[in-house]
């Protein structure tokens, strides 16, 4: 791009006769602006129509439009999806809670210690270590949730809680990401400084790093957590009695009762699908600093 | 650095490779030493059945499995078809961003992104819906235009589940290129206005190579994902199995093997050759972008 540059600037008489910039740029950030409404509106709509939807009985489900209100029936839609067979969804919601919430939490510390280990100590083994954190992001998920469910069914993990938890311990995104916020933001000097006041490694670890990367954590957590509640592979192949589904698995085997057992249950999964939203926007817009790191940190690859 | 201080920082990685051998290298050798071998049973399946080594019998069997190789083929065509649209889209919004202010590109932003909220599964459900005869809007929407669309029709169901992959996608690579598009020095957009150089020349000229890299790695997530797409023809199988066969997926055909046919042999063997279908096609797509780069 510095050719372009140059070529132009060799040729300055093309400037003559140009309209005035500022004018240009008025019109063409009209047409920008309306090409960005166009798309906020793409982005949008399905999300309100999903809204409207979850407020709307049987019949005005099937016969009113889509994009109004007709009706409000939200509550009694709640009622019904909270005490359908004895409340199998919340169960699910506590099971998706369970997931995401313990496993992101394990997965972090031990994601956020390694990412430490890597970033600030040279030892034998390190860059096998490293190789292995990026090798892992081109493992097709078949090739490692089968053969994990086979050595679960044999150890009696298949269908208990433990199935879901115990994989999302090792995430080698998160400790990407961990070992690229450590060499950010912990400095050697302040590590030497504590060594020579004779503060041991793992007291250093965690009162002087962990602190030093609440937002690196922070990220890293809440990665993890969308991760794992949005997970449908795995949870699929190593979870079968619906106890212990979460709520992914409960909506997709909803949304096929219809041609399964002529059950319709669309009012159901579009109100439980409003709800098991209602998580992730909330987690996204109270960490949306961190989030936002996280997402732009992607590119930084 | 003193030699014992190395082990411990060796040492804060240690549950970390742990858990890495036990769920990442064990499943994967056992994936590989299940492939070479093939169950056995005797007296009509009763008297229960024995493994036998097979070599790579299975891996020759994949490599003549049309159902196997279509679903390949099928998802690849796919990707060249959606990832270029979806990117190209995420592409001119990021541009559009950058040529407004911050305060307003920072609204959009936010309303673009809103999507990238949404947990994929649901997606598909609401789309799925949305496409619904019965209960979405775009069919009566499409009748006033005097068009009969149906989206679970088999020539629709590749554009109705690109379309849903695109809403989903655009916002989260949208800020990708968009937050590499902050790192162009603005020195550059001035220099260039000062010789007359028009927005559009600017962008095509100097945006647009700058961001190559985040399209490069954006691209090759895309690529990644496309291939072990499976939650959206998942869900749209549960409404019209007719259209979505039970091998529509690489990742389908697998799952299938695995659990319904429950040939766990013939699974490990395609998820091995998937893996190295992902594989080659990554150094594909990385040597190409990069080669052009040159």
């Amino acid at each position: 791009m510095t050719l372009t540059a140059e070529r132009s600037r060799t040729n300055p008489v093309r400037r003559i006769g140009k309209p005035d910039p500022a004018a240009r740029s008025r019109g063409g950030q009209r047409f920008l602006l309306v090409g960005l409404v166009l798309a906020s509106a793409y982005s949008l709509f399905p999300v309100w129509w999903l809204l409207v939807a979850a407020t709307k009985d049987r019949t005005a489900l099937y016969q009113s439009n889509g994009l109004w209100f007709s009706g409000w029936h939200f509550w009694s839609n709640l009622h019904q999806l909270f005490t359908y067979e004895d409340g199998i969804f919340l169960r699910w919601t506590a099971n998706s809670f369970l997931y995401a919430g313990v496993g992101s939490l394990g997965g972090t510390l031990i994601a956020l210690a390694t990412g430490y280990g890597l970033a600030r100590f040279q030892f034998p083994g390190r860059s096998l270590v490293f190789a292995c954190v990026v090798g892992s992001f081109l493992v097709p998920i078949a090739l490692l949730t089968l053969p994990l469910y086979l050595l679960f069914s044999k150890i009696g993990l298949v269908d208990t809680p433990w199935a879901m938890l115990i994989p999302c311990l090792v995430n080698p995104f998160s400790v990407y990401l961990a070992k690229v916020y450590t060499e950010a933001t912990v400095p050697y000097e302040l590590l030497e400084a504590a060594r020579i006041d004779g503060a041991g490694e793992l007291r250093i670890f965690f009162s002087i790093v962990l602190r030093m990367m609440t937002t690196g954590g922070a990220t890293v957590f809440l990665l993890a957590f969308v991760n794992t509640w949005n997970a449908f592979f795995l949870p699929l192949t190593v979870l079968r009695g619906e106890e212990n589904w979460t709520l992914n698995l409960g909506l997709y085997n909803w949304s096929g009762k219809r041609l399964e057992s002529g059950v319709d249950l669309t009012g159901l999964v579009l109100t439980g699908a409003l709800l098991s939203i209602v998580p992730m926007a909330v987690m996204m817009i109270a960490m949306r600093r961190y989030w936002r790191t996280g997402v732009t940190l992607g590119a930084l690859k | 650095m003193v030699r014992s201080q190395r082990w411990k920082g060796a040492a804060f990685t240690v549950p970390f490779q742990l858990g890495f051998v036990f769920l990442y290298l064990i499943p994967i050798g056992y994936a590989v030493y299940q492939s070479l071998y093939r169950s056995h049973s005797f007296g009509l399946g009763l008297g229960g059945s024995t493994d036998e080594f097979s070599g790579l019998a299975n891996y020759r069997q994949g490599l003549t499995d049309w159902a196997f190789l279509d679903s390949v083929l099928r998802v690849l065509v796919f990707a060249c078809v959606q990832i270029p649209v979806m990117l190209l889209i995420s592409l001119l919004l990021a541009l559009s961003l950058d040529a407004l202010t911050s305060r307003v590109a920072g609204r959009f932003r936010v309303l673009l992104l809103v999507p990238y909220m949404i947990p994929g599964v649901v997606a598909a459900i609401v789309w799925i819906n949305l496409y619904s005869p019965d209960v979405g809007p775009l069919t009566p929407l499409g009748k006033a235009f005097g068009l009969t669309w149906n989206f679970f029709a088999p020539s629709m169901v590749w554009p109705s589940i690109g379309n849903l992959l695109t809403w989903h996608g655009i916002g989260y690579n949208m800020v990708i290129i968009y937050s590499a598009l902050q790192g162009v020095p603005r020195e550059l957009f001035e220099a260039a206005r000062l010789d007359g150089a028009s927005e559009r020349r600017i962008a095509l000229s100097i945006k647009v190579p700058f961001v190559r890299g985040a399209l490069v790695l954006t691209g090759m997530l895309s690529i990644i994902q496309m291939l072990q797409i499976f939650n959206e023809p998942a869900l749209f199988r549960n409404v019209t199995p007719q259209t979505v066969s039970d091998s529509f997926t690489p990742i389908m055909v697998i799952y299938n093997q695995a659990f319904n046919a429950g040939n766990y042999h013939y699974a490990a063997a395609l998820s091995v050759l998937l893996a190295l279908v992902l594989g080659v096609a990554s150094f594909l797509f990385y040597r190409l972008t990069s080669k052009e780069a040159d």
